[in-house]
């Protein structure tokens, strides 16, 4: 009468008792309720604002107005949406304030939300006084700030997934930074591109081939590392948009080589550098999403610990 | 009330480490399930007492439990595992899962908005009128207990019935159930307790017997909510060596000061003109 039900799962029947049995192949974490667009999409948004503020100062300071005006944009433009996305994902989005009531080191979250209230205001004045030419001292100081803090503000977002139970997530904290670091001077970069004459975007070309590089050896070190438990980055739509990225980024990083100041070239490889942003970014969100659904990426970790632990034996009771 | 800014673990009471000054016994659960009856009346009785809403009325079709998981809906939940295979000893277990209130707890370490505290009784409870349903604790939670309620966005679990134990009561679930499989009282008595029940099991030739929750140097801190369990934790659909994410917080933070510099770094380097 009720043997069948236990044979449902090929989990429960079909591996050898050597191997973890779940419970009827159920997730045991809960995977994060954070919606795509609206996380992914702050998580690349945030990126390329804070570099994007440090692209402005770069420029500024050696005497580019031009690029460092568009790069000011940029970031006011990126952190205004990746704001609206982030209020967005909130189940009960007009509480969004009480991200301010509480100041905690212990949350990524808490942390992000009071950079984002300093570093945006910062962005925003930068950008208004470099497009209106109006209180230029005002705007130093803003653009000063904006640079200062965009660093953190692109790479905090690597701590608030990995200080999660999400097995893909977590177990890359030593990496992620520098991935999203990568991939925001990447966009930052590649927006250089888009909005700036080639002659004239020479420190956007320079930060994206940096960022391009860094962002592929960060990668690439995150999936060796994790071994089997990097799974979730290279199948499923994760796998897709992250390889769909390093396409994008390798031939960006082949035209760039090139030297070609073709602007027509040169705006196309600014696109594919921002959309190759955006894509790591969502695969990244997929891959944690993918790794907290099935139960093998948590229990499997979790039990080579402890058998190691307990001298490599193995479980008594098995 | 308290807003925990750390709650990692040295042996402290949770509930004097979040700062108050002369709380009360740490108090908890142990679900021994080995007389777990399956009855759920422990699930029943939770939503009666916290007005919990109906967390859907499918079946599911794989066992007894047609209530699948822990939810913002579903505070205590009796899995059911029917080992029929087992050579000689077929057997049947049932175990009533709820909120851990580890002494570590992610969820409460991550929480933004100080929504999530410490109680006097070293529990750990979501404050409904602050929580903004940012849905954070949700992936940092090991045991998967927590999820937002759709009805009215904000994240909810079980609270240890905060409102009855303030009040002397005993919890909703273990009032009712009724083979004593859930036990509350301070937790110092209950591990003694539970160990007492382990040994007793030993000697009378149940395999596979252990404490699941009950070691204080374990990756949560230990579990203010603990389980005898007869199999692999895994078994059960919990996890088999959980470690709240928060422990590595400093080496994250290390790694994203590192990356962030280099950025900076890089950032101000892309404007040196170059030699053409």
């Amino acid at each position: 009468m009720t043997a069948q039900t236990d044979h449902r799962r090929d989990d429960q029947s079909m591996v050898p008792p050597a191997e973890f049995r779940s419970y009827y192949g159920l997730p045991v974490i809960k995977a994060p309720l954070w919606r795509a667009p609206d996380v992914p999409g702050y998580l690349f948004l945030g990126g390329l604002a804070g570099a994007s503020s440090v692209l402005a100062a770069a420029s500024g300071l050696s005497g580019r107005p031009e690029l460092a005006r568009a790069a000011k944009t940029a970031a006011a433009g990126a952190i205004s949406l990746s704001v609206v996305a982030l209020v967005r994902d909130l189940g009960r989005p007009k509480r969004f304030l009480n991200m301010l009531r509480v100041f905690k080191p212990t949350s990524p979250m808490s942390i992000g939300s009071w950079l984002i209230a300093t570093y945006g205001p910062a962005a925003g004045v930068a950008a208004l006084s470099a497009v209106t030419g109006k209180l230029p001292r005002v705007g130093r100081a803003a653009t000063a700030a904006a640079a200062a803090l965009g660093p953190a503000m692109a790479a905090y977002t690597a701590a608030l997934l990995a200080d999660t139970a999400v097995p893909a997530w977590h177990d890359g904290y030593r990496e992620l930074p520098y991935v999203f670091v990568g991939s925001a001077a990447t966009a930052a970069g590649g927006l250089g591109l888009v909005m700036v004459r080639p002659e004239r975007a020479e420190p956007a070309r320079n930060l994206a081939l940096i960022g391009a590089a860094a962002e592929l050896v960060a990668r690439s070190r995150l999936t060796q590392r994790l071994g089997p438990g990097g799974q979730p980055y290279r199948s499923g739509v994760a796998g897709r948009l992250m390889e769909a990225a390093e396409v994008l980024i390798a031939g960006g990083l082949a035209t760039m080589a090139s030297g070609s100041r073709n602007a027509g070239v040169v705006k196309t490889t600014g696109v594919a550098l921002v959309t190759a942003s955006a894509l790591t970014r969502f695969g990244i969100f997929h891959a944690g999403r993918e790794s907290a659904r099935d139960p093998k990426y948590t229990v499997e970790p979790q039990r080579n610990r402890r058998d190691q632990r307990r001298g490599g034996a193995v479980d008594a009771v098995l | 009330m308290s807003t925990d800014t750390d709650t990692r673990a040295g042996g402290l009471d949770p509930a004097a480490r979040s700062g108050y000054a002369a709380p009360p016994p740490r108090m908890g659960f142990f679900t021994d399930t080995s007389v777990c009856i399956g009855c759920k009346a422990c699930e029943v009785a939770c939503k009666e007492w916290n007005a919990v809403p109906e967390d859907g009325l499918d079946l599911t079709g794989m066992s007894y439990d047609n209530t699948g998981e822990l939810s913002a809906d579903t505070w205590r939940h009796v899995a059911f595992i029917e080992q029929i295979e087992r050579p000689g000893a077929p057997r049947w277990l049932m175990s009533s899962d709820v909120c851990k209130h580890c002494t570590e707890a992610g969820c409460l370490d991550v929480c933004p908005t100080g929504a999530l505290m410490r109680t006097e009784f070293g529990t750990v409870v979501i404050q409904d009128d602050v929580c903004n349903g940012c849905g954070y604790c949700v992936p940092a939670c090991p045991f998967g207990v927590i999820t937002r309620r759709e009805t009215d966005g904000g994240a909810h679990k079980c609270t240890l019935c905060y409102d009855r134990i303030s009040d002397g009561q005993i919890p909703a679930c273990a009032m009712a159930c009724p083979t004593e499989s859930i036990q509350f009282g301070p937790l110092d008595e209950l591990r003694e307790r539970a160990r007492a029940r382990l040994d007793t099991l030993e000697e009378a030739g149940v395999d596979g017997a252990r404490l699941y929750g009950a070691d204080p140097s374990d990756g949560v801190g230990g579990a203010g909510a603990f389980f005898l369990l007869l199999d692999e934790p895994e078994r059960y659909g919990l996890p088999p060596d959980p470690v709240v994410a928060t422990r590595d917080l400093p080496r994250m933070w290390r790694h994203v000061a590192v990356a962030a510099a280099a950025l900076a770094v890089g950032g101000l380097l892309s404007g040196i003109r170059g030699r053409s």
